[in-house]
């Protein structure tokens, strides 16, 4: 990749435009609300377009292409099942209680419903998870520019640190999400020729299909296993995603996916700051438009790539090998990007990968500093101060929370294994979260005593689950077994979407058995906290698109031709 | 809040645009060989530029209504 001066001009007009923004906001951060809460005033596209561009961090767009490689098009199961449904109902059935009772955060919903223990539980591990999520987001990218660029891992750390340090300790919330909606533009329009080329270069979505046939049938599958979402996963065996129908829909659709897209507070503060209880419901509805559109962008290059090895197209692209002699399928877009375009849009496609890296920070860090600011410092260290008081300590959050970042990307560089450890510890404390959430919106009995010892049985089970388990052919230790083998998985991803499955059923049986024995908090408390006490609010009036209610039915409707279209 | 998000967003994919096409037009053709004989510069370059003076005149339409 030889990028030349037209390459680092793209890149700098977009950097100049992130940072003017951050400045062109400022005067706008007077009290805490605006800073971290936007003072409530996003349009409900706006908020949409950031909801979904947090999530989109560099993980997202690498590690969906590379298991488009690796799986084909059974991959999009993370759009159309694992990310579509949980948002409709985030928007439809949920937000109404989060934005309604006026919470500043997902940990000061649980304060509200339940007590100060769930939420001092939830506001820690929270906290400390998205500090390591935007280090090791950094570390990602720190490790591919090296090995595109061939710049020096602490220069990049160190620069996009300080970028987007900047522009949110300028602007606070409104400038993260302002420049998450930049991100969402150039992310489509940089990725979006890449596609258009290379299934030019392949002839076509047949050109594709037909090589994918190669792929799938040289490694013992059935013809249309890469091609295809649900033909194959009748069993586990069958697709290359080692997992049965069942496993996709309980444990990713049901459990993983509702348990991050509904109570993260990374995407919720999104619509949190939108400007009225009707746009913060559209905000995710808004999102799942684009979203179930993404496989496009993200997965086909994947698939892409793993077509042309198999069987070069006219322009001879292939996937390299790493040191251990399996295919780099990390290296999917990046080298596509190279490959395709030539200088000028290779500019546009290097700041769009520079762009997803820093939404991911972005996200993490205001998240980090709320969270931080009202439900630890505020609750906890020191109450009853001035607004102005808080508002200095979020901006000094800010600047710790990035340096902890950075110190976790070091971290995650020198010591990998530290980092796979840390990740698996998060997976334990958030697959039981949605039970809580589910119960305590829905269930007037549920209380704060059995919400508590609910996510910690629920943690419990989920390690449990982990050391009895272990997928086929991996050794004890890191990937299970650690305890002793019951039960071998087929594979990781259904080893992992079993675990989440465990650990909610264990967190909601634990949760009503606590408590229907301990006493009930009097109704009039959970009034706009609980479904069945709160008068249901109507539907507003107008065109379709702008009734909640109505666009989550047509959002289903249009992700269900989806799946069906590409059964 | 103060700032309209489309004045913005409308003027970078301007300038993005407004380079890309510029590049597309200077540059000698056979970098185009990688991207299969297309000037992709100039095509992209043009539809950077339609979505970003679109952007801005929505803008600019919201700013007269107000």
């Amino acid at each position: 990749m030889h990028p030349r001066p037209i390459d680092w001009l793209i890149m700098a007009v977009y950097l100049g435009f992130v940072l003017a923004v951050g400045y062109l906001l400022r005067r706008d951060m007077k009290t805490s609300n605006d800073y971290f809460l936007s003072g409530r005033s996003i349009p409900g596209w706006v908020a949409g377009l950031a909801f979904l561009s947090a999530n989109l961090g560099a993980q997202e767009v690498i590690g969906m292409a590379a298991s488009g490689a690796k799986y084909g098009m059974a991959t999009s199961h993370f759009y159309w099942v694992g990310a579509i449904p949980a948002m409709v109902f985030l928007g439809v059935f949920m937000m109404p209680f989060y934005y309604g009772s006026q919470a500043r955060s997902v940990p000061e919903y649980l304060k509200l419903r339940f007590d100060e223990k769930t939420r001092g539980l939830n506001a820690m591990t929270f906290a400390v998870m998205t500090v390591f999520s935007s280090g090791i987001s950094l570390y990602a990218m720190g490790l591919m520019l090296h090995l595109l660029l061939g710049w020096d891992f602490s220069v990049s750390v160190w620069l996009s640190a300080g970028i987007v340090l900047l522009y949110i300790l300028l602007g606070g919330l409104t400038s993260a999400i302002y420049n998450e909606v930049l991100q969402f533009f150039l992310i489509v329009f940089g990725f979006a020729p890449l596609v258009f080329l290379g299934l030019k270069d392949l002839g076509g979505w047949s050109g594709l299909t037909a090589r994918l046939t190669h792929v799938a049938t040289s490694q013992g599958f059935a013809p249309r296993a890469w091609s295809s979402t649900w033909s194959e996963m009748a069993h586990a065996a069958a697709n290359p995603l080692g997992v049965e129908w069942f496993g996709v829909v309980m444990g990713l659709g049901f459990v993983l996916s509702f348990g991050y897209w509904c109570t993260d507070f990374l995407v919720v503060q999104r619509a949190m700051a939108a400007h009225s209880l009707t746009a913060a419901r559209r905000t995710p509805l808004i999102a799942a438009v684009p979203k179930m559109l993404f496989p496009f962008l993200v997965i086909v290059p994947g698939m892409i790539a793993i077509a042309s090895t198999a069987q070069t197209g006219g322009s001879g692209f292939a996937l390299p090998h790493k040191a251990d002699g399996t295919l780099n399928y990390d290296l999917s877009i990046p080298l596509m990007l190279g490959h395709y375009f030539p200088n000028g849009m290779l500019g546009l496609g290097l700041t769009a990968l520079l762009a997803s890296f820093m939404s991911g920070m972005a996200g993490n860090v205001t998240a980090f500093n709320t969270v931080w600011t009202y439900d630890l410092y505020q609750a906890y260290i020191h109450r009853g101060a001035s607004d102005h008081h808080y508002l200095t300590m979020g901006r000094l959050a800010t600047v710790f929370g990035t340096l902890l970042s950075v110190a976790a990307a070091y971290v995650a560089n020198r010591f990998n294994n530290i980092m796979d450890l840390l990740q698996l510890l998060f997976a334990f404390v958030n697959a039981p979260l949605f039970a809580t959430f589910l119960l305590g919106m829905f269930w007037k009995r549920a209380t704060g005593h059995g919400a508590f010892t609910g996510l910690l049985a629920g943690t419990a089970a989920a390690a449990l689950h982990h050391g009895l388990t272990l997928p086929r052919g991996s050794p004890a230790g890191i990937k299970g077994g650690w305890l002793a083998l019951l039960h071998s998985y087929p594979s990781e991803m259904a080893q992992n979407f079993w675990t989440a499955i465990w650990a909610f059923t264990v967190c909601f049986a634990v949760t009503v058995t606590v408590s229907l024995t301990t006493r009930p908090r009097p109704e009039r408390e959970l009034v706009g906290l609980v479904y069945s006490l709160t008068p249901a609010g109507r539907e507003p009036a107008g065109p379709w698109y702008a009734r909640p209610a109505l666009l989550g039915t047509v959002v289903l409707a249009a992700v269900l031709l989806l799946n069906l279209l590409f059964w | 809040m103060g700032l309209d998000l489309r004045i913005p967003l409308g003027a970078l994919f301007v300038a993005l645009g407004v380079l890309l096409v510029a590049f597309g037009l200077a540059s000698e053709p056979a970098i185009y060989a990688r991207s299969l004989g297309i000037n992709i510069n100039l095509w992209w370059g043009l539809a950077l530029l339609g979505f970003g003076a679109a952007t801005l005149w929505a803008a600019s339409r919201a700013r007269a209504r107000r």
